[in-house]
Order: structure tokens, then sequence, then C-alpha cells
């Protein structure tokens, strides 16, 4: 079930597409038929109860899952069933929700190898790094962006959390994909740290389409133009904050009283 | 091939599968638990062998029999308890890293003690001689006990596992350790009763293999990479999976030994004869017998190209 | 050893020196140690740190652990071997000195061949199939008489061409040169893969195999060619080997070769570059030097392999760059009576250990000689029972003071490392 708000049937491509999209892990089906159009630059939102199936739409399509039937269309092109590194090749990269860095490489390094593909360097042992100027430029811009150059040559692993997490950041749009999935970047940061992070999504993220699973409400109706619902493995809402807000149905299904906690500023 | 051949040769095979079972086992109960590949598997089948070899010298082949895989249980344990859990947290290569050195360590103890060449670790009188008469060939009884105690020790695993508290706790523990830990359960002592019992079963083979096939500080070597390739065909942490495998590896190895056929023969067949001038000489004249070695390794690349998952495996190892 | 993970770089002295210093070695390493069983010791450790050095490209670069890796140094060697003699013969033609490209061109291909199957796994399940590629290609070897040689293995001489300036190939100081020369390249070389994009991405694939994915990377092709190149390395040692030794056998691609590679590139240390050099020369020690010392040498190698996975997974490099690193902030000095009693204590109880098994061995093998051995100037009875109490007396109590020992050494250490870290603190802060 989907809304498609103010926008009228056109053949417009979307910059991502999901179509009856269903995944079922054994017997149990996880992703019941979700339906979403995103358009080129939004920003959207995911959220809904635990054990939803937030994470596992992301891993559908991203393709570290394959999905049981349905589609996956990245600006007009089916990437259901295609590797991860193919999809990432075509525009789309995500962050994950436990911290994915490469722990015994620096700061800079990680950076780095973020960028190395989408410069062309592919499996390439004939030239060294340290004559890529094009690729430690770039490292250098997006660890100024994610505001770790005093850290460029520290060991991922000996980082903070939130530190971390800005690189996970980093690293995730470091190829220049366009569409960007973010697992629940903000988890297990403090009220401060949260709102720094976001304003650093928010600078990073520029004229992208960004797909972001989040919990804390005051994020999401900060960030988002819009938001989907997700529970039980399907979309019973994608409108505007506002809208979803009022929803009847999210209200019971998930909403609660802390929609009436964001109203009020707090959580 | 005539039917005295076969049937002999497929009881042989079934009881060298049966055996291989035995040990591929306890390394998949091992690997399904604690994602450790135990590289020292078979040398724990070699200590079985020795030990049996000793002490029934003392107390005789039938109490070796118990007496045996309960030592190999002790040293298994004490290795996981002391060794093993220590380089847990290190990541899994350094997990078989260190039961690699440990094979290298029981190896040297072995000779240490009992010296590099074989020793004369004989059947029981009990054992001796053919359980019956096929065709004219004899069908030892040692073969038959091997197939014996090989089934009745799976049995009584599944039973365990399956019927038994311990077992389902182990069962619980192959999946979600910590779980079962959160749920008051001494994970860290469950491994070390996997890891002593798996090194046990090993032992019993060792124990009743030792001295129907021989025993000497190679065996270990011998059968190790067989039983890897076992694990791998069969499909990473499936028992059924190690079973099936087990019983067409030790049949085809079986068969595959005693047939002289090659290449050339068939060919001859044909009425076109291969002279040592004929290009490919080197290849054609070879014979089956010849091959044999190669096919257990054979079939492990063939399965991981056609398909990776192995016979009936379900987890990508 | 604990966390933080450290890690430091000296090359603040400066990377030429460094590269400086390694070719002067081994330009000079012949001149310093004259006797020819010195001699042939450096040649051996010369092809054998090409091999371990590429092994390392697996292990510690790309957290690839293969136990068949000497299938690919060993088929070098022999097509090098037999590259010789169909020169020697006249059919094919390749000066010697190229021979050992012949080596390296025939690891590339076996990599490329047999390395498709085996990356298309990781972790365990690659393990694995290494152990089974490597036992096939060694069961092989006795179904192809013609290529391995069959049980005399193939021989060549190596002297076959006609002198260069008077250069012939046929002394050992003359080949060590060679293998020098290629030492040094290969290390070279090695090394600068560590800084290219693929060399860079493997240490990735290492660190987080699934991320790798997600940057754009396909994770099996990176670990391929890693593959295929740490094959063309050790096929290059291989073709070394074969024209060191003039002879080479189906062994050169047994089980037991391959798990010494694992073992001393894993002691020298995976963790760094420079470790699978140091395990080159301790493996060159132990196979000529220990091995005459002692039958048990394998069990003392061992026991030792065991303690460094558990204490010290990242070998011998890592001991000495942690040692480096204290060094550097100026507190070596407060360890030194700590590593000195270490040293003692474990000596003594190593004394201890070696007189059993000195005498366990002699049981069983001299005992025609009689029951007593000399052992380190005192003679030991073997049947003697006050021979054993006092070997076990010694090794206990060696034991015993080790572990009281090492327990006052960690505490130090412990407190060392934090004092280290609130250093670091101090001068972030400037």
């Amino acid at each position: 079930m989907s809304t498609s708000p103010s926008h009228a049937e056109t053949s417009a491509v979307y910059s991502l597409e999901l179509k009856d999209l269903r995944k079922s892990f054994g017997k149990t089906e996880i992703i019941r038929g979700t339906n979403l159009q995103v358009n080129a630059g939004e920003r959207v939102a995911i959220i809904g109860p635990n054990g939803a199936g937030k994470s596992t739409l992301f891993n559908l399509i991203s393709g570290r899952f394959e999905p049981t039937s349905g589609q996956v269309l990245l600006n007009g092109q089916r990437i259901d069933g295609k590797k991860p590194f193919e999809i990432n090749r075509l525009g789309l990269s995500r962050s994950f929700q436990i911290t994915n860095i490469f722990p015994k490489l620096s700061v800079f390094e990680n950076l780095r190898c973020g960028v190395l593909w989408s410069l062309g360097y592919k499996y390439t042992f004939f030239r060294f790094l340290a004559d890529l100027d094009d690729a430690n430029q770039r490292a250098d811009e997006l660890m100024a962006m994610i505001k770790l150059d005093k850290k460029r040559d520290v060991l991922a692993i000996n980082l903070t959390y939130a530190e971390q997490r800005a690189l996970e950041i980093g690293i995730t749009i470091a190829g220049g994909a366009n569409v960007i999935l973010l697992d629940e970047p903000t988890a297990g940061m403090s009220r401060s740290e949260t709102s720094r992070f976001i304003n650093l999504i928010k600078e990073v993220t520029v004229g992208k389409t960004l797909l972001t699973v989040e919990h804390d409400m005051g994020v999401v109706f900060g960030l988002a133009d819009k938001i989907a619902v997700v529970v039980y493995g399907e979309i019973i809402a994608y409108d505007t904050p506002e809208a979803v807000r009022a929803d009847q149905r999210v209200q019971e299904a998930y909403l609660g009283s802390s929609a009436a906690d964001a109203q009020a500023g707090g959580h | 091939m005539n039917l005295e051949f076969f049937t002999i040769s497929l009881l042989n095979g079934l009881s060298y599968g049966l055996l291989l079972f035995m040990l591929s086992s306890g390394l998949t109960l091992i690997f399904s638990m604690m994602g450790v590949l135990n590289f020292a598997h078979a040398s724990f089948y070699m200590v079985g062998a020795y030990i049996a070899y000793s002490t029934s010298q003392v107390i005789g082949f039938w109490w070796s029999l118990l007496v045996a895989p309960l030592l190999v249980f002790v040293i298994g344990a004490a290795f996981e308890r002391y060794c093993l859990r220590r380089v847990h947290k290190f990541g899994h290569v350094p997990e078989l890293l260190i039961t690699f050195g440990l094979s290298y360590l029981l190896l040297e103890l072995v000779q240490l003690v009992w010296g590099r060449s074989a020793v004369n670790y004989v059947l029981p009188t009990g054992l001796e001689g053919p359980l019956f008469t096929v065709f004219g060939t004899n069908f030892p009884k040692s073969r038959a006990f091997i197939m014996l105690i090989s089934i009745v020790m799976l049995i009584s695993i599944w039973l365990l596992l399956t019927r038994t508290r311990i077992g389902l706790v182990i069962q619980a523990a192959l999946t979600h350790p910590e779980t079962v830990e959160a749920l008051g359960h001494n994970v860290p002592r469950v491994f070390m009763l996997v890891f002593g019992g798996g090194a046990a079963l090993a032992g019993l083979a060792g124990v009743i293999g030792g001295n129907t096939f021989v025993t000497e500080p190679a065996m270990a070597g011998s059968v190790g990479a067989i039983i890897f390739v076992v694990v791998v065909v069969g499909g990473m942490g499936s028992l059924s999976g190690a079973f099936l495998a087990s019983l067409l590896i030790g049949l085809i190895q079986t068969f595959a030994v005693a047939m002289d056929q090659s290449l050339m023969t068939l060919l001859a067949k044909f009425s076109y004869v291969v002279t040592p001038e004929t290009f490919g000489y080197p290849l054609l004249k070879l014979t089956i017998s010849q091959v044999a070695p190669i096919l257990p390794f054979l079939f492990l690349v063939l399965i991981l190209i056609f398909r990776p998952k192995g016979l009936l495996g379900t987890r990508e190892g | 050893m604990t966390r933080p993970f450290h890690e430091f770089k000296p090359y603040n002295v400066g990377r030429w020196l460094l590269w400086t210093l390694y070719a002067l070695l081994l330009i000079a390493a012949p001149m310093m140690f004259k006797s020819s069983l010195a001699l042939t010791m450096l040649s051996q450790a010369g092809y054998l740190v090409i091999i371990c050095l590429s092994y390392n490209i697996l292990l510690g670069q790309g957290g690839m652990l293969s136990f068949g890796h000497a299938v690919y140094a060993g088929l070098g060697s022999f097509l090098a071997v037999h590259a010789m003699n169909l020169a020697a013969k006249g059919t094919f033609y390749i000066p010697l000195p190229l021979i050992p490209l012949v080596g390296g061109l025939s690891g590339l291909f076996f990599a490329v061949l047999l390395g498709y199957v085996t990356t298309k796994k990781a972790g365990t399940t690659f393990a694995m199939i290494t152990l089974g590629v490597g036992e096939l290609v060694f069961a092989m070897s006795l179904m192809f008489p013609e290529f391995f040689g069959g049980e005399g293995g193939i021989t060549t001489n190596r002297a076959y061409g006609k002198p260069v300036f008077g250069i012939s190939f046929g002394p050992q100081i003359q080949v060590y040169y060679l293998i020098a020369f290629y030492c040094f390249i290969c290390t070279a070389a090695m090394f600068a893969f560590t800084r290219t994009p693929l060399g860079r991405i493997l240490n990735a694939v290492r660190d987080n195999p699934e991320r790798v994915e997600f940057i754009g990377y396909n994770t099996q092709r990176v670990r391929y060619y890693a593959f295929i190149i740490a094959g063309f390395f050790a096929g290059i040692g291989g073709g070394l080997a074969a024209i060191n030794s003039e002879i080479v056998t189906a062994e050169v691609v047994s089980g037991v070769r391959s798990g010494s590679l694992l073992l001393f590139t894993f002691l020298g240390g995976a963790t760094f570059f420079f470790g699978p050099i140091i395990g080159a020369g301790l493996l060159v020690l132990a196979l000529i030097l220990l091995s005459e010392l002692s039958m048990a040498w394998l069990l003392y190698v061992g026991l030792i392999f065991l303690f460094m996975v558990m204490y010290a997974p990242g070998g011998i490099a890592s001991l000495i760059m942690m040692n480096l690193r204290i060094a550097s902030f100026g507190k070596l000095k407060e360890l030194w009576v700590g590593y000195l009693s270490l040293a003692v204590t474990a000596l003594v109880a190593l004394v201890g250990a070696a007189a059993m098994v000195e005498m366990i061995y002699h049981l069983q093998l001299n005992a025609a000689l009689g029951a007593e051995l000399g052992f380190m100037g005192v003679r030991l009875n073997a049947t003697n029972i006050n021979s054993w109490l006092g070997a076990g007396f010694v090794l206990i109590t060696g034991l015993g003071l080790f572990e009281l020992t090492r327990r006052q050494f960690l505490t130090q250490w412990g407190e060392i490392q934090n004092e280290i870290e609130k250093e670091i603190k101090r001068r972030e802060l400037l």
C-alpha cells in the first residue's frame, strides 16, 4: 500500500523505485509487497517499529539480500538481483547501522579507498597511491567535510564512536553516489552529538537523494522531506512529515505519544 | 568387473566411508558449534590409535576401546580450555592457526614417545579373520567391527543431541551461543565438552582404524586432507552432507584403487592401439588405480566449480 | 597485544636509508660470513625471503590463510629446471639469469588456473580449498613422472651457458649474488605493491570484506588478482631454488612445505612487511642449524608457534616494533631487567625440557650406544631415575620462575603502556 502525494502518474524516472518488493526468509515473509517512489534530491526518512523490516529493505535495495520477488529500480534501471558492487557502481551507496569501516587503516586511507573505484583506478597495481592526485585531493576534501582532518593518520579503530560514525558517512559519500542510504546514522549518540551529526548529514548530502532509517523523531521531523512508515513489512504511509503525523493509521500503529512529544520539542 | 569384486569393494568402501564419517562428524560438530575448523582433528585420530596400541598391551583391546578415547577427550578438552579459548577473541584465522600448531605438536610428541616408524598395533584375537566369505573373497571381521562401532556411535550421538537436555543445549549453542549463555548455561564449558567430544570421536576412530589399517606417524597426514575434503564437499556444517560425502569418497576410493583400466585399455576395446608415441600417452596410460589418490581432491575442485555450497550445505563457509 | 591498536612508523629515519642498508647487507653478507655453510644458508635464505614475502601478500595483507602456497613455488621450480635442461640440450636457449622469470611465469600461470577456483570462497573454506588443491598437485606428482621426475626428481646443471665475463654460475658465490639480486628486486616490487590501489584495497578486503563490496569493488576479483601476483613471486623464488640446488623433487609442492611456509612467515610476523624476511631467516636457521642440534627441533618450533599465536599473534616483527615504540618514548631501559629475568627463567625451563627430550630420543635411537649421553657438558644417564628427576626439577623450577617473572613483567608493561598513552595525549594537546 502506498500513497504518492501530489504527483501525477507521469513517466518520470524516479531516483529510486520499489515495485511490489517481497522478501521471505524460509517461510516467513519479512517484506510483504512494498511500493515506493523517491524523486531525485528528496530526503526520505524511513521509520517504523522494531522488526518492521527497515534494515531488510535497505539490504534489499543495496544488494546485500536478493528479493524473493518484485523490482528495485535505480534511475529507471532494474538493480534487483545485482551484486552490491554492481549497484554501487551504478550510483547507490549505503552506510551501516553497526559501524562498518576498515579498522586497521587510517582515516585518510579509509576515505581514499572509498574514492578509488569511482575515479576509475580499479584493480591497478602499476601506479602508486601517493601519485594519484585526484584521489588524494578528494580524500582530503572528504576529511574536511566530515571534520576529521585533524585525525588524518589515526587508525580508524582508535577513533571515538561518533568519529567512527562520521567516517562511516564519509566512506559512504566518497564515491560520489547520487543515492545515499543511511541506516540509523545516529544510533548510540548523545543528544548533542546527534544534532551536530544531522547538520553534517545535511551538508554532505546536498543535492543527493537520501534515504535514512531513523528512530529519533526529532531528527526525522527536522531532516526529512517525506516520511515512509514501515509496519510489518509494508509501507503504510508515505507523505510529508505533517501529513504523516496527522495520519490516523500511523498514529495507531506506531507514533502514539512520540508525535506529541516531538511537537513539544522533546523526546 | 564381476559380482565378487563389486560386493567386496562395496563392503570395504562402506566401512572406510563410515570411518571417514566418524572422523568428519566430529570435525563438523566442532565447526558448527565453534566456527573453528580443527586442523588437528586427524592428529587426534593418530593419538587415539597410538594410545590404544599402548594400553591394549596392558589392559587389552576391549578396555582400550573405552580408555583411549577418554584420554583423547581429556587432551582435547584441555587444549580447548587453555589454548583455543585464549585465541577465540582474535578471530577464526588465529583459531585455525593454533589447531594447525597443535597438529605439529601432536605429531612430534607421538614421534617422541613411539618413534618414527610404524608400530605393530595388532587386532585382538576376537577380530582376526573373516566374518564371512563372499564368492571366495573374505570380508574381515575387523572391517565389520568398524562399521558396527561407527553406526552405534553415530546413533548414540544423534540420540544425545536430540533427546537429552545437554544435547538440546548444544544444539541451541550451535547457532545462538550468546542467547544460551544469557539463559544461564555455561557455554564455555559446553564448548570445551564439544571440542573434547569431537576429539574423542576421532580418537575412537583411531582405536578401531589403527589396527585395521596401519598405525604410523603419517596416518594423520594422509587421512587429514581427505576429511577436510569431505567436510567441504558435503557442505560446511552439514552432518548429513558429511555422511553422504564420506560414503561417496570412501566408495570411490576403494573401487578406484582396485581398478586397472585406463583410457588406453578403453581405447583398445575399440581396437585403437595406443603406443608411447601417441600424443597424450602419459595421460592415456594412467590406470584408474594410479589416479585414485587424487580423486577426492578432483571431486573437491569440481564441487567448488559447479556447486560451491557443497552437496547438502546450507551455510556459507 | 592489547587495545588500542598500535601502529608505529619509524620511517622518519628515511626510507632510502633502510633500502640502502638492505642492499648493502645483501651484498656484504658473504664477506662477513665466509664459511661454505654460511654461503649455503644465505643462498637459501635469499630465495626463501621472496617466497615468504609472496606468501604474506595472501596472509598478512589479504587475510587469506593458504595451506598450499608451496605449489606455486614448487611448480616454478619444476618449470625452471625443465627450462634449464632444454637450454642445456640446445632446444630452447634461455640464459640462466632469466630462468627465475620462467619460474615466475609458471607460478603466474598456475595461479591463474587454480586461483580462480580457490578464491571463489573466503576464510576457512578458502584455507581448506588451498589444502585440497595442494594435495591434488602433490598427488599428481606421482602420476606424471615425465614432468615430476618420479621418486628421484629432475636434476640439472646450472652452468650450461657460456661464461660471460668469467661468470658461469657454477660456483656457489656467483649463484648467491644472482639470488641476492632477485631478492632485492622482488622485495622492492612487493613493497611497491603495498602502495598501489590494488594493494590497499587488498588490505581493505582483509579488514572488512563486506564493506569493500559497498564501495564498488568485487572482493572475489581482488583476492584472485592478489593470488596471481603472489603466485608469480613464489614462482620466481622457486626458480631460484631450482638453480641453487640443481635438483627438484615432488616434495617441493608438498603440504609439509606449505606448512613450513605458513609456520615461519607467521613466526616472523605477518602484520608487518618485513616480518616474512625475519621468518625466512628463521626457517633457514631451523632447517640447517637447529635440526643438527636436536631431533626434536620441530617440536620446539611447534611449541614456540603455539605460544606466538596465543600471546603475540603479530610475530617477532610486532614484538620488535612494540619495543621500538617504547624505546622512542625513552622507556625501554626500564624493561631490561624484566627481559633478562624472562630470558633466564625461560632458558632454565628449556634446558630441563630439552634434557628430557634428548634422553627420550637417545633411548629410542641410540640405545645401542649405552644409556649415557652428553648434554650441555653434563653426563646424563637415560635409564637412571636421577637424571630424570634432575631434569624434571630444572624444568619445573624454570617454569614456575618464568610464570612469576611473566606476571611481574606484564604489570610493568601495562604501566609503561599507560604512561605512553598519557604522553601521546599530552602531545596531541600541544
